[in-house]
């Protein structure tokens, strides 16, 4: 049997990580949001060494999620970022831009990277390419099926992470799209939020579901209508020996993660325990899993078990 | 002496000119030929497989040997998208695939997926590799990468400024494809995917179903109360961009060095096709040639304008697009003009046109005619035969050969429009 996968979650503060490591966290993946992609907080500087202090007590990992999309003005800070990364002893760069991979190889060469565009990595060559160039670990795109994770981490000559639970998202724009509709309707854009603690959602009369929608210094960023959740079918990716689940706790309390966190960390037990044991317990864990969503989310299986066309 | 100090004074004399390329999308072997005949440099199309508009009609291995003949005779290229993010169930027949595009004459792919691009290095060696706007490029140290990766050319992401191009030109000496017309993604390319989120089906595969530009309700909500940030009577939200045009702008980026002026458009028709091709080409030409004289001529703005199925803006070019580059409401508008007939002959003795009809016209009808080197002229439908000499009151078939008088002389390939209004 394989190693149990790592169990990584995205924490909204640094003081939230000694919990969730009690939950059964085994690695973070946090950043600032100058660099980094939808993160469930902003993590300064200060927080992010207090990040790595914190987990490093417990032996937990830290990854600092540099996966924006720069443009050449943000090359230099991004330089920079990195010395700061390689000098508080982060456990891993997460990146989607070759940009990074670049800087890193060069400013910081003993940091381990983690390639993950989020939508593109969805064959096992393209993943191997990307270890080829120095990543040790590739985060497969949410909407790969079941089969193809398997396939692809049979294949594969790096490690594979893929989100087992939370909100994914499914675009992203450079444009300024929510405040472009306020602006267009009038309103005075200075008192208007469109940050994601406002809560906005673009709701889709065809589907019945809402999407929650939000702007940051990357742009307008359009989540899915449903958390993913797969607590009761996580057989075939233990048994092909995934190598790390990720939890998304953006748009999501601290609670809400930990407990979560908990209900993943039971399930991996039970599975390695023995695998009876975890059947016995998939549908009270399933349930569980229900009981934790807001009264407004829903969850689904994303794209494990569907088959896209095209 | 005197003229060293002329070149001072003026930048532009002082740097040389370079032709860039103007490359075309060509939907099918048609538009290919169209798009080549009236002033492409090179053309992209699309295979059966690989490529990003699975709902366009596409060429064989067959039909893309006939383009790559047929755009030879005008030196043009050829190249194939093959631009999709390949998943294990694709891998399958790349290779020989690739081999075939090759051996067919084609002069290089665009890809964005490093399977597509190893493969092609092994098994397709000779065939030049682009990398795609699905990688969205957008700062000089990518596309250093992607150079070292031996790639020879990149096309930038939509979002990048002409500022950032410039900057992007100093530090990496690869060549750059830049888009200057035409519909685009709203989101960063590559990163969208809503389609399969909506409705199952792959954007990234060519499945996209352009949810981005439906509408939706914006509301807030706070876990009790779900309130609508608009009113009655507002326009929903939605996300649809107002099509790319930089014809203002084709001066600076031949100033800048930009090697590839891009449309899009492999959906578009051949009327769209060969509109677009003519005037950007006399844009380039003629700046080319007189730089320092050079105004953008009202005509050609005209003649853009009669094939534009959605208003137009520069995007990114300048600046970050705000809502005035987006389409709200019932802004949406279809082309003013239609392909009504494909010049087949012109008799000059007895002024002659033979057409070839594409959509209904009759006597009585103001119709235009086009050409690739020619400016384009009016003129009414007189008596109207069929290719037999009998008299016809109206053209109602598709692809019916018929004749009338026309006044001036056109060429083969000429085309005939109408307008809808």
């Amino acid at each position: 049997m394989t190693d149990k996968p790592e169990l990584l979650v995205t924490p909204h503060q640094a003081n939230d990580i000694p919990d969730l490591i009690s939950a059964g966290a085994d690695a973070f993946l946090v950043g600032e949001e100058a660099f980094g992609l939808r993160l469930a907080g902003n993590f300064d500087r200060e927080e992010m060494e207090k990040a790595v202090e914190l987990a490093h007590k417990t032996g937990a990992n830290v990854y600092a999620a540099v996966n924006a999309i720069f443009h050449n003005n943000q090359l230099k800070n991004l330089k920079e970022y990195i010395r700061f990364l390689n000098r508080i002893g982060v456990d891993a760069i997460v990146y989607g831009d070759p940009a990074v991979l670049l800087i890193a190889k060069e400013t910081a060469p003993s940091i381990p990277l983690h390639w993950n565009t989020e939508t593109t990595a969805t064959n096992w060559q393209t993943v191997n390419y990307w270890g080829k160039q120095g990543a040790e670990r590739a985060v497969l795109a949410r909407e790969l099926n079941m089969d193809a994770i398997t396939e692809i981490k049979e294949n594969a000559t790096v490690d594979i992470e893929i989100q087992v639970h939370g909100m994914a998202c499914m675009f992203q724009s450079k444009r300024k799209l929510v405040g472009n509709y306020m602006e267009y309707q009038g309103r005075n854009l200075q008192i208007e939020r469109r940050d994601k603690e406002r809560s906005l959602h673009l709701y889709d009369s065809e589907r019945d579901v809402k999407y929650p929608v939000f702007e940051d210094r990357n742009g307008t960023h359009i989540m899915s209508p449903r958390d993913m959740c797969i607590i009761d079918e996580l057989d075939e990716l233990l048994d092909v020996g995934v190598d790390a689940f990720k939890i998304e706790g953006i748009l999501k309390d601290k609670a809400y993660l930990t407990e979560v966190t908990a209900l993943y960390k039971q399930a991996i037990d039970l599975y390695y325990q023995d695998q009876s044991l975890y059947n016995n317990k998939r549908e009270i864990m399933l349930d569980k899993a229900k009981s934790l969503q807001p009264r407004t989310r829903d969850i689904d299986t994303g794209f494990f078990f569907k088959e896209t066309v095209y | 002496m005197k003229a060293a100090v002329q070149k001072k004074k003026d930048n532009r004399t002082t740097k040389e000119l370079k032709k860039p390329e103007l490359l075309l999308p060509a939907g099918n072997l048609e538009k290919l030929k169209i798009a080549v005949h009236y002033g492409a440099d090179a053309v992209y199309i699309g295979g059966q497989e690989y490529g990003l508009r699975s709902n366009a009609a596409n060429f064989s291995i067959e039909q893309m040997k006939e383009g790559v003949t047929f755009a030879q005779k005008y030196s043009a290229k050829v190249y194939v998208t093959t631009n999709i993010f390949a998943h294990n169930e694709n891998m399958d027949g790349l290779a020989e695939y690739l081999e075939s595009i090759e051996a067919a004459g084609v002069a290089g792919i665009i890809a964005a997926d490093p399977l597509i691009i190893e493969t092609a290095k092994k098994a397709a060696p000779s065939l030049e590799i682009h990398l795609s706007t699905q990688q969205s490029l957008t700062n000089w140290l990518a596309v250093k990468f992607w150079k070292e990766q031996g790639l020879e050319r990149v096309v930038l992401a939509r979002e990048v400024s002409l500022e950032e191009m410039l900057e992007i030109k100093k530090h990496v000496d690869i060549e750059i494809e830049t888009f200057i017309h035409g519909a685009m993604c709203i989101s960063y390319s590559g990163r969208c995917v809503l389609s399969n989120h909506m409705t199952a089906r792959d954007s990234n595969r060519g499945g996209c179903c352009q949810s981005c530009r439906w509408n939706y309700d914006l509301l807030e909500s706070d876990g009790k109360e779900v309130k609508p940030l608009h009113s009655i009577n507002d326009e929903p939200f939605t996300m649809s961009p107002k099509d790319l045009n930089l014809i203002q702008s084709i001066p600076k980026l031949m100033d800048a060095g930009i090697d590839s002026l891009k449309v899009e458009g492999r959906m578009k028709s051949i009327h769209y096709v060969a509109t677009v091709a003519s005037v950007y080409r006399k844009v380039i030409d003629e700046y080319y040639t007189n730089p320092e004289h050079f105004q953008i001529k009202r005509e050609w703005l005209e003649e853009l304008g009669k094939c534009a199925n959605r208003d137009t803006a520069p995007a990114f070019f300048e600046n970050v697009p705000t809502y005035k580059e987006q389409l709200w409401g019932e802004s949406k508008k279809n082309a003013p003009y239609e392909f009504a007939g494909m010049v087949l002959y012109y008799d000059k003795k007895t002024k002659m046109v033979t057409l070839q009809q594409r959509n209904y016209f009759k006597p009585g009808d103001e119709v235009e005619f086009f050409g690739p080197n020619s400016n384009s002229f009016k003129q009414t439908v007189p008596i109207l035969f069929d290719d037999k000499g009998n008299k016809m009151d109206a053209a109602r078939h598709p692809l019916q050969v018929v004749c009338f008088q026309l006044d001036q002389p056109v060429k083969p390939w000429d085309m005939m429009r109408k307008n809808k209004e």
